[in-house]
């Protein structure tokens, strides 16, 4: 146990940390915009996915990394788009369509990959994000190196947290997708388009899921592989459910969650007993899990969650 | 302007011709992508069908890659008519392939062995199914994140136990020992896979309809899943069918694994589905949640299966395609479903 503490307080343990805590709160965030306009985003894994796919391959074919990160972003607009054309504007059954985009994106994420790279046996790579460090911030013991020698995508990260709070909190467009969310029908009495609201938040949502998946595609894995999201997406639906629908809380769910998979990665290379690594990949869901059981009875989602609105209908 | 009316009656017809009309849609939007691969539509098409439905020994392989989707398929159209949002057919299916390889490797005679295999199998996805299901009644746990999430735990579990005390210590590989010879399932036509579990699969589908259709607890899970406040009103125990939904889904999708294990591949890999517990959400929402019409639903994505593979080798269009057929299915069959409760009115814009 002393080893594993020991190896709690080190630089390299709280950037790994941030690092996989990045893309989580930024498809925490998408998914959280979402939800707070009513509107669950399953499809969230395979719009991860495919936005890892398009990132890297916009940057392994222009050279360029901002042009991967803007083709993911655009991915997960589209993507975001076509589950709120489904959910909001046709109202069908969000648990169904969000599977169904999950599917159909991964599904699609793997045919183009292959057929632009082909079957190699070495799969391809880029030239990955570089960490960036920032003058004089960097240079504070521990938190710098940890926190502000990092890739660009983490600060965006980090500088999205505040800005999700700000737009959800203060602004006129964050307390219309709060309203559409809790109450569409007075929202809709109130001269507020429920449709519009929601389609705006649901493709703000899948943005930052695109970034979520150009960020694993891109600067942590620098490749395109089957196991590149591997739950990622799932984990994020239930980091909203314990960050209780509020950007400071769920970037903190985020980092809890982190914590434990930064954990378990330590306990997995310090070779701790017999135990078999798969033990400690099983960790952090079955800590999401548990942490939901506690989270949930007093976790209020907005109350017009999974209820399509039609104007017309009582 | 055009505008969405509810409709007061559903034509019979519609049951047929949504799924159909469904799949034609699919076909016609992903042939977007053969032709991307440089491919002939039509010809690619005329490969997938031939190679699954085009001889009867292409048939009986399309009927053996169908058996766990039809379980699949019924678990998840159980689940769903209660308005369980059981995502978790996958891991219940893994989890019953392991309970029934673990029997399956005790020596007994065969037709013991596989009553206790598919009792065991059944019972292990029944379990896991029962978690989710648990964790919504007791503790509010939304239960389509739950059984998602008990999905990679159920994975990495089956990881572990072939990499680690299963791991065959001749070759290294991480596959668990072979279950016994007699404890194989019989295969029904000489020559083909075609084994008991497709027949345990073709059985179970109008047992299933039965059950929903004509007994009390398929009124009462029919009942739950429609209107929860009436059912309660009606003074039916709401969270007991839940319960009780969960343990006949996760049965079901646990048999699904017994029947690949049993029937397919004798003893459990990492590999042994390729998201048949996925497709199992596509097969009932095709199905419209009818028990029936999971098995022609099954088949068809068993040929799209089948058939992509020999197109891949055919034309060179990657086999993924497949995957990407499900999910247009899936998205098309979810806008067809709309027709059957709304119909489209041109509204004057006069």
């Amino acid at each position: 146990m002393s080893v594993v503490l020991e190896q709690i307080f080190q630089v390299g343990f709280l950037a790994a940390i941030i690092r996989i805590a990045t893309p989580l709160a930024f498809a925490t965030l998408g998914e959280m915009f979402s939800e707070r306009a009513g509107v669950l985003n399953l499809g969230i894994e395979g719009i991860m996915l495919l936005s890892a796919m398009t990132g890297f391959t916009a940057t392994s074919l222009s050279g360029s990394l901002w042009l991967g990160v803007l083709a993911a972003v655009l991915t997960g607009m589209l993507m975001g788009a076509l589950h709120a054309l489904f959910t909001v504007v046709l109202g069908l059954s969000q648990h169904v369509c969000g599977i169904g985009v999950t599917l159909f994106s991964s599904g699609l994420a793997y045919f183009l990959y292959r057929l632009i790279f082909g079957q190699q046996s070495v799969p391809p790579s880029i030239k990955g994000f570089q960490t960036l460090p920032i003058p004089v911030l960097s240079d504070i013991p521990v938190l710098g190196p940890a926190v502000f020698n990092q890739f660009a995508l983490v600060y965006m990260a980090i500088l999205a947290i505040p800005l999700a709070a700000f737009v959800l909190y203060r602004t006129p467009w964050g307390l219309s997708v709060r309203m559409v969310g809790e109450n569409p029908r007075a929202a809709d009495s109130a001269g507020v388009s429920v449709i519009a609201t929601r389609f705006q938040a649901v493709i703000l949502g899948g943005a930052l899921m695109g970034l979520a998946g150009a960020f694993l595609s891109m600067a942590q894995f620098n490749a395109f592989t089957f196991g590149v999201v591997s739950g990622r997406g799932w984990v994020a639906i239930a980091l909203v459910v314990f960050g209780r629908w509020d950007p400071w809380r769920s970037a903190g769910a985020a980092l809890l969650f982190a914590f434990v998979d930064a954990l378990q990665l330590r306990m997995q290379a310090s070779g701790l007993g017999h135990i078999p690594y798969e033990a400690f990949l099983m960790l952090p869901f079955i800590f999401t899990i548990v942490a939901m059981a506690f989270m949930s009875r007093n976790a209020v989602a907005p109350s017009a969650l999974l209820k399509p609105f039609r104007r017309e209908e009582r | 302007m055009f505008r969405l009316e509810v409709r007061t009656a559903t034509p019979a017809w519609f049951n047929l011709a949504l799924p159909l009309l469904a799949i034609g849609a699919t076909l016609v939007l992903c042939s977007g992508l053969i032709a991307l691969a440089g491919a002939g539509v039509l010809e690619s098409y005329g490969v997938m069908f031939t190679a699954s439905l085009g001889d009867s020994y292409a048939i009986t392989e399309t009927l053996v890659r169908a058996a766990p989707m039809i379980f699949t398929g019924l678990a998840v159209a159980v689940a769903f008519r209660a308005k369980f949002w059981n995502i978790g057919a996958e891991g219940q299916l893994l989890a019953g392939a392991v309970a029934s390889c673990f029997v399956g490797a005790v020596p007994m005679p065969g037709p013991l062995a596989m009553l206790s295999m598919a009792v065991a199998g059944a019972a292990a996805g029944a379990a896991i199914a029962l978690i989710p299901a648990t964790l919504r009644v007791k503790f509010k746990v939304d239960d389509v994140v739950s059984s998602l999430l008990l999905n990679s735990v159920i994975y990495y579990a089956l990881m572990a136990l072939i990499e680690g005390p299963w791991k065959d210590s001749f070759s290294g590989y991480p596959i668990s020992p072979p279950i016994e010879d007699s404890a194989n399932f019989p295969v029904l036509i000489e020559g083909t896979r075609l084994h008991l579990g497709v027949l345990m699969a073709l059985i179970a589908a109008p047992l299933i309809w039965f059950l929903i259709a004509r007994t009390t607890l398929g009124f009462k899970i029919r009942v739950t899943g429609e209107n929860p406040e009436a059912a309660r009103y009606g003074g039916i125990n709401v969270q007991r069918v839940l319960l009780s939904t969960a343990l006949l889904s996760g049965a079901l999708a646990g048999l699904a694994g017994v029947g690949e294990v049993g029937g397919v591949h004798f003893q459990v890999m990492s590999d042994i589905s390729p998201g048949y517990g996925y497709s199992g959400i596509v097969v009932a929402m095709l199905a419209r949640l009818n028990p029936l019409g999971v098995v022609p639903a099954a088949i068809f994505l068993a040929a799209v299966m089948t058939g992509a593979e020999a197109m891949s080798r055919a034309t060179g269009v990657p086999a993924f395609l497949s995957d990407v057929i499900q999910g247009t299915a899936l998205l098309a069959m979810l806008v067809a479903l709309l027709f059957t409760a709304y119909r489209i009115r041109r509204v004057g814009a006069a």
